[in-house]
């Protein structure tokens, strides 16, 4: 089974060969380092830029309008703030020009925390990502769902902003991407550049084929009857274990969105009318928070369905996450937190 | 005060080497633009737009500019990354005058952005002229991008990018200059800066202690000219001598073209004339002092020019504004999904 980071790099490289990528670059995305979570490693167009992250979605932009569709990195979502204007334009290009001009890139960037980032490596960007309307905003939790999701952004005429939870880099799934092989040896030896030298080391690609994750559509991961859980990326799989070891004490669905933007509002919907509870569940922090819009559309459209009020368990509003695992830990949501805000979510009387 | 423009005008050869149809041809753009923008200008005093900004005072170098672009659609032609002065570009290249026209009016048929943005904020594709933004400088930024791609598929097709000298003093300038320098892969960008000298309300000898601004093409090594961007025969030159070398070469160039603004930063400062060097006056003058026009010519392009702006103006007036609902249009390039917000909040 490939890992997520592996995935990403399968997915890429179907797109050099069936969609006409021709540019995948950021700093360290190129030999030797093929990225610094290996996810553009032996790709045939990757290519190391300056170290100027202006420069690469400037970059991008210019490309996609040029006909191309680039895969540009931000190296950690921390770095991507002096962007923001850019990813704007990129956003409001089809808008402001009344559909004359199309910006077809993908920007890929890590996010979010669990890797005891520090200040710097720990962001999230969900909320001013969603903001930036016109950008197609996906995260996803599993290697299949990375390399669907990929492959879909790839074909997307609109940007898309990729988050990659740089917690989930390395885990594996329990489903095989279309076309690798099944052991997970295997392929290490066919894509996985070796230590030291590099210089003349080639990956053997499987021969990996076409599979969409459409962009906008959520799934349910875990069906439930009692509750619903409304969460992505790093937070998915942790509600999942939570879901799980709870089934003793209610039945909980977990929706895993997928794309942000757009979201799969029908889908959660449907959720929270059956279940009458929810919880929105991310890593960023409180206050303004992408949950809390949602939460919004929650009461204004679901009032009445509802059994008991809505919640949303977050990051806390600190200007950052301490790098101490009790800071971190205590900062973001972790899974006796989720399991504690679901056991008071099943228990609140209707 | 009449401001150094570093280089004394164009000789005498240059008018012969251009020729008198060639030397015509940019006045007749030159007019144009110029006929355009005061009639813009008047557009926004009257309520008959919201702001204008625009190029009065750039047009001889923005005329010479787009004659030599090598203009149509992909990246076997040039690519533009302009600002919001450089209409006598667009002109020069095809653009109609009712667009721009339309843009002023938002109207539903501005085909620039359906009467979403400012006038002079173009996007032409079938022209290669990317999305130009109120944003100062962020062109440098993408410029990066189309010059990668006339870099990867070759040919005689270059990136140009055109902004002005306040702008210069962002990092998207700077990016631009590293990129296309880069010995990984250099890029045919032509790397123009307007200097006006001004900053909105600021002058660029408060802020900029360069000597001139194409004196950063010092530290990469690559061709760089200050001229006098308020004659066309010393700008044709220099622009036909620069992009031949990014065309031939492969490599960036850097152009410094002093010139006037004529009406101020925008509207929100008055849209007045200002007493600079008019590039046209001082081409006519030349153009009759070397007996390369007639003054009946010369008028005659004038009529010419205001009676084509007039019409265009005249059948605009009668066009309709957008339809509220068409924000929802072009938001995303394949639609809107059913279940997007759209109520504005609760209601």
């Amino acid at each position: 089974m490939a890992n997520m980071a592996q995935a990403i790099r399968l997915a890429l490289h179907y797109g050099e060969e069936n969609l006409g990528v021709r540019e995948i670059f950021g700093e360290d995305v190129g030999p030797p380092l093929g990225g610094v979570f290996t996810a553009t490693q032996g790709l045939k167009h990757a290519w190391n830029c300056p170290l100027d992250e202006r420069g690469i979605i400037g970059a991008a932009m210019g490309l996609a309008w040029a006909g191309f569709r680039p895969v540009a990195e931000i190296q950690f979502v921390d770095y991507i703030f002096n962007v923001i204007d850019l990813l704007k334009l990129a956003g409001n290009s089809a808008w402001t020009t009344g559909g004359r001009f199309k910006t077809p890139m993908v920007v890929m960037t890590p996010t979010g925390s669990g890797i005891h980032g520090a200040v710097y490596h720990s962001h999230s960007f969900d909320s001013i990502a969603t903001k930036i309307h016109g950008m197609k905003v996906v995260c996803p939790s599993t290697p299949l769902d990375a390399y669907g999701l990929m492959i879909s952004s790839i074909k997307d005429d609109s940007p898309v902003l990729f988050l990659k939870p740089k917690a989930l880099l390395r885990t594996r799934g329990d489903e095989l991407i279309p076309g690798e092989p099944e052991g997970e040896k295997e392929l290490k030896a066919m894509i996985d550049a070796p230590i030291g030298d590099r210089s003349k080391w080639k990956p053997k690609w499987p021969k990996v084929t076409d599979y969409e994750v459409p962009l906008g559509k959520a799934k349910v991961s875990h069906s439930g009857t009692d509750a619903t859980v409304v969460t992505h990326g790093r937070m998915a799989p942790i509600a999942l274990e939570a879901a799980r070891a709870l089934e003793s004490e209610g039945s909980i669905e977990v929706v895993d969105m997928r794309s942000l933007i757009p979201y799969d509002w029908d889908l959660i919907k449907a959720s929270i009318k059956k279940t009458g509870r929810v919880l929105f569940l991310n890593e960023e922090t409180e206050i303004t928070n992408f949950g809390e819009h949602l939460l919004r559309r929650t009461v204004d459209e679901l009032f009445y369905e509802l059994k008991v009020r809505p919640r949303l368990l977050c990051g806390k509003a600190t200007p950052g996450v301490g790098l101490s695992s009790v800071l971190e830990n205590f900062t973001q949501p972790q899974k006796p937190d989720v399991e504690r805000a679901l056991r008071e979510l099943l228990a609140d009387p209707a | 005060m009449a401001r150094d423009m570093r280089t004394p005008s164009a000789p005498a050869d240059g008018y012969a080497a251009l020729g008198a149809e060639t030397l015509l041809r940019i006045h007749a753009v030159m007019v144009k633009a110029r006929a355009l923008e005061e009639r813009l200008i008047k557009m926004s005093k009257s309520g008959d737009g919201f702001f204008w900004i625009g190029g009065p005072g750039e047009e001889a170098f923005n005329a010479a500019l787009g004659l030599q672009v090598k203009k149509g659609q992909g990246t076997a032609y040039d690519y533009l990354h302009l600002h919001y002065r450089s209409s006598a570009i667009a002109l020069a290249m095809g653009m109609p005058v009712v667009d721009a026209l339309r843009q002023m009016r938002n109207v539903a048929a501005d085909p620039f952005s359906k009467g979403r943005n400012f006038v002079n904020h173009l996007a032409i594709p079938q022209l290669n002229i990317v999305p130009m933004s109120s944003t100062i400088e962020t062109q440098y930024a993408t410029a990066i991008g189309t010059g990668i791609a006339h870099a990867r598929d070759g040919g005689d097709a270059i990136t140009i990018v055109n902004g002005g000298d306040g702008g210069t003093a962002e990092g998207d300038f700077h990016s631009c200059l590293v990129w296309a320098n880069r010995p990984a892969l250099p890029l045919p960008i032509l790397i123009v800066v307007a200097n006006n000298g001004w900053a909105i309300s600021v002058a660029e000898d408060t802020q900029h202690g360069e000597k001139n601004i194409s004196d950063w093409g010092k530290v990469f090594g690559m061709p760089a000219k200050t001229i006098d961007g308020n004659d066309p025969v010393e700008s044709w030159l220099a622009i036909a001598e620069l992009m031949s070398y990014c065309r031939t070469q492969r490599r960036p160039a850097l152009l410094e073209a002093k010139l006037s603004r004529l009406y101020g930063h925008s509207s929100s400062s008055g849209a007045n004339r200002i007493p600079e060097p008019d590039c046209i006056a001082l081409f006519e003058a030349r153009l009759l002092e070397r007996k390369l026009a007639t003054k009946e010519q010369l008028e005659k392009t004038w009529r010419e020019n205001l009676a084509e702006v007039d019409a265009a103006h005249q059948r605009v007036k009668a066009e309709p504004l957008p339809k509220a609902e068409s924000i929802w249009e072009d938001v995303f390039a394949d639609g809107l999904p059913q279940s997007y917000p759209r109520n504005g909040g609760s209601f």
